[in-house]
């Protein structure tokens, strides 16, 4: 068990935050250039050149081209219009389709974002030709840059929350499975006419995980800076602060879920129901911002989701105590209803 | 009876309209073995629920070791000892850690546990398997072992739930070997079984048949009352009225 405790961790952080993964590479593009002019071919350079972009193809007829976004050939069709050179230098701009496979409609904002750069950058290589044309030309030039993950590494984001879902999964399921296998090999009945007390046994049963999540918890921060180069702009301290608060929620939980249920079976399943909301509502992965009020009013009770917001802002964002308070405040709230409750629902007496 | 170890006056459990505990009077006597026979079903686990303080009773009135049942249960528990038909050691540590645990949460000192746990190691010749967990010992030993540590704070009374279950005949002798010897030293010892030449072994036994005692008395006086060849004879006369 011990093994599987430390190394299954590991290995999921590792395989995750590779693999979930929204950085969109290699798109393969249709061109379709019915134009045929040296503006239109260097174009097609700036997409096939700019790394993000892969011709897999290039034709004259619509219907191929559909047929390659069909067959998945091609997420992207660029046509290029005929007379294209002709109406930039004489009127200073015209119109170029791009046709996205929106399928999958995260990909194709992603998409859609890197086709605004390579179009963008395009015109300004290119400005010279819209000037002799005597086009306005846009005094304003957008220059974006993300504050806090300047190269917008994915790896930063993600695996400060991936290590949180590994911290719940192993607490809450190690907690949850608990108790109620002491009612099933009947050690509980023994426990049950002991004079222990309530609170002391749930101190033994809490104590022996709490500190194995911080060790996971140690684990995962060691990995995510000698592997993933995360950076650590907040304090230690304050992350192993906030974590040894929420590993009493999520512990508390799970010894609550093993006194109400009463097999194992009962305690994985409704661990399972748990772990999937928090994880889906952590904004782990869909950002919290997007989802509708009800969604979002609904995140504010999900304790996965304070500290997967906690870790990025200390880890990224070098966030401080004063910071983050209104999160930890949740958090300790709902570790003091979590204690209270599993502690008042195990009563040392005979449920017959 | 004044110093009566277990003293029970119309003890009664009901579960909504079931009543599984009958106005139950029992007085036991300190040294005393106690048979508490019954077919499945018939209350007894109820009566001992009630008795370890697991389970208020309904109505009636009772004291183990001088505690209320309904008052002060915490206090009998730290008086009585309780050995039940699962297995209730822990199989995934060893002798040695299982008297180190279950003595701590008896709240003994260290030195008097490790003291003691030599002693009972020694005297249930299991000193070689000391350091090998639970689950590997046959069950006979790991039996003796947890019948032992049941008594490691020296309660007054045990209660043994059918203790020798699954047990061969051998081992179930020397189990009520140590029984004896233990009632010898003033323990006093409620015990439950299926087995009825165990049942011949006890001082008194009572039988107890759909929530009510139906019979309670030494094993030779209740042969005789109602005329019975063995105790088993007797049980099953009862039990099928």
């Amino acid at each position: 068990m011990v093994p599987i405790i430390f190394i299954m961790p590991f290995i999921q952080l590792l395989i995750l935050s590779n693999a979930a993964t929204f950085d969109v590479k290699h798109v393969p593009f249709h061109l379709q250039d019915l134009d045929r002019s040296s503006l239109s071919n260097n174009l097609a350079r700036y997409f096939s050149s700019s790394g993000y972009f892969r011709r897999t193809g290039e034709s004259f007829s619509s219907i191929q081209a559909v047929d390659e976004l069909i067959s998945r050939k091609a997420d992207l069709v660029v046509v290029i219009p005929r007379n294209f050179e002709h109406d930039l230098i004489t009127l200073g701009s015209t119109p170029v389709q791009l046709i996205i496979n929106a399928e999958d409609g995260f990909s194709a904002g992603v998409i859609q974002g890197y086709t605004n750069d390579i179009i963008t950058g395009f015109n300004n290589e290119h400005k010279m030709l819209f000037a002799r044309a005597g086009a306005a030309f846009p005094e304003i030039q957008v220059t974006s840059s993300g504050w806090y993950n300047p190269e917008l590494e994915y790896t930063h984001y993600m695996v400060p929350g991936i290590l949180v879902i590994l911290v719940t999964l192993i607490g809450l399921f190690l907690s949850g499975m608990n108790v109620v296998s002491e009612k099933e090999t009947g050690t509980i009945e023994q426990i049950n006419v002991t004079p222990v007390k309530s609170y002391q046994f749930i101190t033994g049963k809490l104590l022996p995980f709490w500190i194995i999540g911080l060790g996971e918890l140690t684990l995962g921060l060691f990995i995510a800076r000698i592997v993933f180069h995360v950076p650590m702009l907040g304090s230690y301290l304050l992350v192993y602060l906030v974590a040894s608060i929420y590993l009493l929620v999520v512990l508390g939980m799970g010894l609550l879920i093993s006194t109400i249920t009463d097999t194992q079976q009962q305690a994985m399943f409704v661990a399972w129901f748990f772990m999937v909301i928090f994880t889906l509502l952590s904004g782990l992965f869909t950002s919290i911002e997007s989802m509708p009020d009800w969604a979002q009013l609904v995140t504010m009770l999900n304790p996965v989701r304070h500290f997967v917001d906690i870790m990025r802002r200390v880890m990224l964002k070098g966030s401080e105590f004063a910071d983050i308070t209104g999160s930890l405040v949740i958090l300790c709230v709902y570790a003091a209803v979590m204690l209270t409750l599993a502690v008042n629902r195990y009563k040392k007496v005979s449920y017959v | 009876m004044p110093d009566a170890v277990i003293d029970t006056l119309n003890l009664t459990k009901m579960f909504g309209t079931f009543t599984a505990v009958d106005t139950l009077t029992l007085s036991l006597e300190k040294g005393e073995i106690f048979g508490f026979l019954g077919a499945n079903g018939a209350g007894k686990t109820t009566v001992i629920k009630m008795l370890t303080g697991l389970l208020a009773p309904t109505s009636g009135s009772a004291s183990v070791a001088g505690f209320d049942v309904f008052k002060a249960t915490e206090s009998i528990k730290q008086n009585i000892g309780y050995m039940s038909q699962r297995f209730s050691l822990y199989e995934d540590l060893t002798p040695r850690e299982n008297i180190r645990f279950w003595g701590g949460i008896y709240g003994l000192e260290k030195t008097i546990i490790k003291e003691k746990g030599l002693d009972l190691l020694n005297a249930l010749d299991l000193l070689d398997v000391a350091d090998t967990r639970l689950s590997s010992l046959p069950l006979g030993w790991k039996q003796k072992l947890a019948f032992s540590v049941a008594l490691l704070h020296e309660p007054k009374i045990i209660f043994l739930d059918e203790p020798t279950g699954g047990v061969d005949p051998v081992t179930r002798r020397r189990f009520w070997d140590m029984i004896y010897e233990k009632a010898d030293k003033g323990l006093t010892v409620f015990v439950t079984t299926h087995y009825m030449d165990e049942a011949e072994y006890c001082d008194r036994i009572s039988i107890m048949v759909e929530g009510r005692m139906a019979a309670l008395g030494t094993p030779a006086a209740l042969k005789s009352e109602f005329g019975a060849k063995s105790i088993d004879d007797l049980f099953i006369r009862l039990a099928r009225r």
